[in-house]
């Protein structure tokens, strides 16, 4: 217990903020494809597919990230596989947010009106050419407002990457304490650098919303 | 690649998770409560007109909601130590879900506030009827009615996020696992069972709010829309 907060605390934890971004991006990319594959597997036209689909999103939406997390440390290590904090951190977030992206890419497939649905039927589409041509393109503008919403939450809940021991923002400010014992100022620090990287995004996800409102409103019939 | 579980050896610990989910239980229940107040609160502050109150409320909804809920409950447990307070981890523990809560219930019960049709306020008070009267039964209790789906999915989420206050011990759920863990050197198998009593703690919540709203709003029971 010594010294003020100097340079070089700030630099590491300037790192710890780079690799919070840095896992949030994993998350992103890697939930990103497996929820898609979730999303489209949760309105298949097989009964065993939409219903193991859901299983799995029940089982992950009522289990906290954090036990996901120690599932995901200890289970590979349980295997016999060596990991490293951010393969399990990684991976662990990967499954989280494949559970909730795919239920909201679910909720704006289906939004999706289905007049499109019956016409792109009726123009003799196979069920690919519908999904790619006609719904997933109207998805995409559906979804966009979520999507940029819940990044705010996947970059707040790598937060929790610091309980195995994966050195992001939270973590640096823990060892940054360890030595100056000032929890409080540093922790106000911590909780302002995750402001400045959510609230932008945030601000962006409320506008996208706003404008898409009015899109959808000038398109509602009178 | 051998993988050898042993679930007894860590079942035999059940009264340990019992205790720890009861815990859980008792955390979400108490933070519920508070936070349905404070969020309401907080939603009714950011529609006033006065100034003050309604930007105070809009930096408190903005500023937990884009920071994480680790971070807050060690700001809340180190600033009231700071403040030279000591408090049980419980007791922080249920401060912190609480302030955290709230600013998502703001949000929520604000949404809620504005489906509330104008002319329906108007035509309570051509009715005569006080402003205490139009703010419960024209705007609060309708809006709950309106919001309740979003509200509950909210608390339940919370029950889950309690996992986090395993961080300054609080003696949870996560947290019992953490000590069971360590003393088994069952980890795989620890968290498994964790796993699996968060997910009858969710359904057992869902299933109570789902009832509770058949016995809160028994005119949607009538007109026969989902809950």
């Amino acid at each position: 217990m010594g010294g003020h907060l100097n340079i070089n605390h700030l630099m590491f934890l300037g790192q710890g903020a780079l690799w919070t971004m840095g896992l949030s991006v994993i998350a992103l990319i890697g939930g990103g494809i497996v929820g898609f594959v979730i999303a489209l597997a949760r309105i298949s036209p097989l009964k065993a597919v939409r219903i193991a689909s859901a299983i799995y999103v029940q089982l992950v939406q009522g289990t906290p990230l954090l036990v996901i997390l120690f599932l995901g440390y200890f289970g590979l290590a349980a295997i016999g596989l060596k990991v490293s904090p951010l393969t399990a951190a990684g991976a662990s977030l990967t499954l989280y947010v494949a559970a909730y992206l795919g239920e909201i890419w679910r909720g704006c497939i289906q939004s999706v009106p289905k007049p499109q649905w019956e016409a792109a039927e009726g123009l003799a589409l196979s069920r690919t050419q519908r999904m790619m041509k006609v719904i997933l393109p109207q998805a995409i503008r559906i979804a966009t407002p979520p999507t940029v919403g819940f990044m705010v939450q996947i970059i707040k809940n790598t937060s929790l990457a610091s309980v195995v021991g994966f050195v992001e923002l939270m973590r640096s400010g823990q060892i940054v304490n360890n030595s100056l014992f000032e929890p409080f100022a540093i922790y106000a620090i911590i909780a302002l650098t995750y402001f400045a990287m959510c609230y932008p995004l945030s601000l962006f996800s409320q506008r996208l919303e706003r404008r898409m409102g009015r899109g959808r409103s000038n398109l509602a019939p009178a | 690649m051998s993988l050898q579980l042993d679930f007894p050896a860590v079942l035999e610990r059940w009264p340990s998770f019992l205790a720890g989910a009861a815990l859980t239980l008792e955390l979400a229940a108490f933070a519920t409560v508070l936070g349905a107040l404070l969020g309401t609160l907080a939603a009714v502050g950011r529609g006033t007109h006065k100034r003050l109150i309604a930007v105070a409320c809009t930096v408190y909804v903005e500023t937990i909601r884009n920071t994480p809920l680790l971070v807050q409950i060690f700001l809340v447990y180190f600033g009231l130590a700071c403040l030279g307070l000591k408090f049980s981890a419980f007791t922080v523990a249920v401060a912190a879900l609480t302030i955290n809560v709230g600013a998502y219930t703001a949000e929520i019960m604000r949404a809620g506030f504005e489906a509330i049709p104008r002319g329906q306020i108007e035509a309570a008070e051509g009715l005569a009827l006080s402003r205490l009267q139009i703010y419960w039964h024209i705007i609060l209790l309708p809006a709950i009615e309106k919001v309740y789906p979003a509200l509950t999915s909210q608390f339940v989420l919370l029950m889950l996020a309690s996992s986090v206050c395993s961080q300054i011990s609080a003696e949870e759920l996560t947290a019992v696992a953490n000590y069971i863990q360590s003393d088994t050197y069952r980890a795989f198998e620890t968290y498994i069972i964790v796993a699996v009593l968060y997910v009858i703690l969710s359904l057992v919540m869902r299933a109570g709010f789902w009832g509770l709203g058949l016995v809160l709003f028994p005119r949607r029971r009538r007109l026969g829309t989902p809950l």
